[in-house]
């Protein structure tokens, strides 16, 4: 069957097995077919080829809830529960997820392989910070339970290790109380990139915060943004967000998207607000998840398909960069419907996880003949100022790059070697990226 | 709060469509082969909000048992409010062709164990004069076809067979539901390449709860294969015997 990530490039054809329960796992570890890469793989939001492998884990059907815990939030989930499910059940018992990227649509053991984040990176981590427990399917020690204390390596390496050291299982994942499903969503315009970051740093205790930048204007208007502001509202009901009726139906015309269309939705976008403050109560579902609302949105890129750069920047120095790299991406012409800034809290200890201390943005760009080319030079510049990709959107980088950016990386590979994940586990990326 | 019974409860569209229950606090009485996965589905829909849940391990390959066990659901669940038959296996038909007791063991699953199930359970739904009786059959059952005859007749002998037990038990004010569901992205069918066809489990149960709740008799599921075979049941014979399907 032909797979692709959630970018639509590449592609493979794969042989899909979808696990019942742990045991067919085992089995499927157990039996691999020779010579062919083994990988597991949740909703496949992952953009490029993390989840792409010639034998594909389909963790769709393991999705089950095991226990929960109504004083202390802890959910104990199966790998393939999503995002999506575990908000319909918990948010009308005032339960919310502690960290949640800007798709519903993706499972907990997603969720850790890629130890995603959130608008709340800077006050809560990632996602793995709130996760106490993973059982996962190794090769050479079978079934384990992994945590900081025990099997320590394992569990550092598993989150945000894309699925290269077994097959999650189960984790443990705890959940944040909340007395409503509302949002106070404070929206800040800043005129350029300086004004935004100023405009971070003081609401640096606000539990969430995110920018869309405009990454077609130059000059003084470089980087401006509306960068918008969350809290948990206090009261408003626990209503849960209501599945998405729109769709994108089929592959849009490339040629739709061009620098004049990418230009009017910028400047639309950045003067949709007028006011330089603006206040409203919104739900979750719009606040968290914009894009979740028009199902297939991929589509919109064409049927070459896009990819997504996510790069981070240290703090120091990295707005310099972040500047030179707006001014790259703005005189290309290529660019972005929607790009999204926010400046990270601290690093974790795991050994792949992207986020560090610093200035993250991201941006889609359309596949076209130019555009490896391109990010190359741009990956040279997130080079000179110590910048990293983040392993979940990337389908293009070279192994230089990558290994650059990841330090940790020989721990990463050691673990791996350890629990004989490096014979069966490799996906279109790891083997890419020499993992 | 309901009190629903469902045979086949680990098929992926059961569980769906039992998800659906447990989210408005209904009682779930669950049936299926394998011991394991049904303990782990009672757990996750009680969570999700089930009132109750209980199992039975249920082989529909088995005949014997099946009376005493379907008593002892009715007793322990006193009244039964709605009643779904999900259970199914996808035949490979050209087994079914080379080997007789193949095609024989697959009408037996698909058709033969409904219908035993059915009449065990008509009477008890006549007597309480209330409720709902909702089977799975499929679109596969209005036309046979060469790439699946089999699996075609043994719905279709159920589909015939539901016609019939609707029309005795509209008397009593029991509804009997015939569920046709066109391609589903279950386990079942994972080594289908998939198309726009194609519907997601949690898609069919929300149509199968809806029609519950709306009294109705046959749905196509999604609504979108009701049209599809329409046009495949009229094509004429002398036609049809010549394409590939």
């Amino acid at each position: 069957m032909k797979l692709s990530g959630w970018g639509q490039y590449p592609s493979v054809d794969a042989e899909v097995a979808m696990p019942l329960a742990d045991r067919d796992v085992t089995a499927l570890i157990r039996s691999p077919e020779l010579g062919r890469t083994m990988i597991a793989r949740g909703l496949g939001r992952s953009y490029g080829d993390s989840s792409l492998a010639e034998s594909v884990i389909g963790m769709g059907a393991m999705d089950h809830f095991v226990s929960f815990d109504e004083t202390t939030g802890q959910l104990r989930c199966r790998a393939g529960a999503s995002l999506d499910q575990i908000l319909r059940v918990f948010v009308p018992k005032g339960w919310f997820l502690p960290v949640t990227p800007g798709t519903k649509f993706v499972t907990v053991g997603g969720a850790i392989a890629s130890d995603v984040h959130g608008k709340n990176h800077h006050v809560d981590g990632t996602f793995t910070d709130h996760v106490s427990l993973i059982r996962i399917a190794t090769v050479s020690e079978g079934i384990v339970d992994c945590s900081r204390s025990v099997h320590p390596a394992l569990f550092h390496a598993t989150c945000g290790g894309m699925g290269l050291t077994g097959v999650i299982l189960e984790a443990v994942v705890t959940l944040k109380a909340i007395k409503s499903s509302m949002i106070e969503e404070r929206t800040i315009k800043a005129a350029n990139i300086d004004e935004a970051v100023a405009i971070f740093d003081d609401n640096g205790d606000a539990t969430y915060s995110v920018a869309w930048i405009d990454c077609v204007s130059t000059g003084k208007d470089l980087g401006r943004s509306l960068i918008m502001l969350g809290e948990h509202a206090e009261s408003g009901g626990l209503a849960v967000h209501h599945e998405g009726r729109v769709s994108v139906p089929v592959n849009m015309p490339a040629f739709l998207l061009n620098r004049y269309s990418v230009w009017a939705f910028n400047t639309l976008y950045y003067h949709r607000v007028s006011q330089p403050l603006t206040t409203r109560t919104v739900h979750y579902d719009p606040f968290f998840y914009p894009l979740d609302g028009i199902h297939q949105w991929n589509r919109i890129y064409g049927s070459k398909g896009f990819t997504q750069y996510q790069f981070v920047l240290p703090k120091d120095n990295g707005l310099e960069g972040m500047k030179v790299i707006l001014e790259r991406i703005a005189g290309s012409g290529r660019g972005s419907f929607l790009s999204v800034l926010k400046v990270f809290g601290k690093e974790n200890g795991n050994d792949l996880s992207f986020p560090m201390g610093g200035y993250t943005l991201a941006l889609d760009f359309k596949i076209d003949a130019g555009l490896f080319a391109f990010l190359d030079e741009l990956d040279d510049i997130l080079a000179a100022y110590g910048g990293r990709i983040y392993l979940t959107k990337d389908a293009r980088m070279s192994r230089e790059c990558f290994r650059r950016g990841y330090p940790r990386v020989d721990r990463f590979i050691e673990t791996r070697v350890r629990y004989g994940a490096d014979k069966i586990f490799n996906s279109l990326q790891s083997q890419r990226l020499g993992l | 709060m309901r009190n629903v019974m469902i045979f086949g409860a680990t098929s992926a569209i059961a569980e769906a469509t039992a998800r659906r229950f447990a989210e408005r606090g209904d009682n779930l009485y669950l049936f299926a082969r394998n011991r394991e996965r049904l303990a782990v589905i009672a757990d996750d829909l009680k969570i999700r909000g089930a009132h109750s849940t209980a199992f039975d391990v249920w082989d529909a390959g088995d005949r014997k048992d099946c009376e005493s066990m379907v008593t002892r659901a009715f007793a322990d669940m006193e009244q039964v409010d709605i009643v779904l038959i999900a259970h199914g296996t996808l035949p490979d038909q050209k087994a079914c062709e080379r080997d007789v007791e193949t095609a024989l063991r697959e009408i037996n699953i698909n058709a033969l164990s409904t219908i035993e199930l059915l009449t065990l359970i008509a009477n008890r739904m006549e007597r309480q004069k209330q409720g709902t009786i909702a089977v799975i059959t499929s679109v596969a059952g209005d036309r046979g076809r060469q790439s699946n005859y089999v699996y075609g007749a043994a719905k279709k002998m159920v589909s015939t067979f539901l016609q019939g037990l609707r029309n005795r038990l509209f008397k009593s004010g029991v509804n009997v539901l015939d569920i046709k569901p066109g391609f589903v992205d279950t386990p079942m069918t994972a080594a289908f390449k998939k198309g726009l066809l194609w519907a997601k489990p949690e898609r069919v149960a929300g149509d199968i709860v809806r029609a519950i709740e709306g009294g109705k008799a046959e749905i196509y599921t999604p609504f979108f294969w009701r049209w599809i075979m329409l046009i495949i049941r009229n094509v004429p014979e002398t036609v049809f015997k010549r394409l590939s399907l």
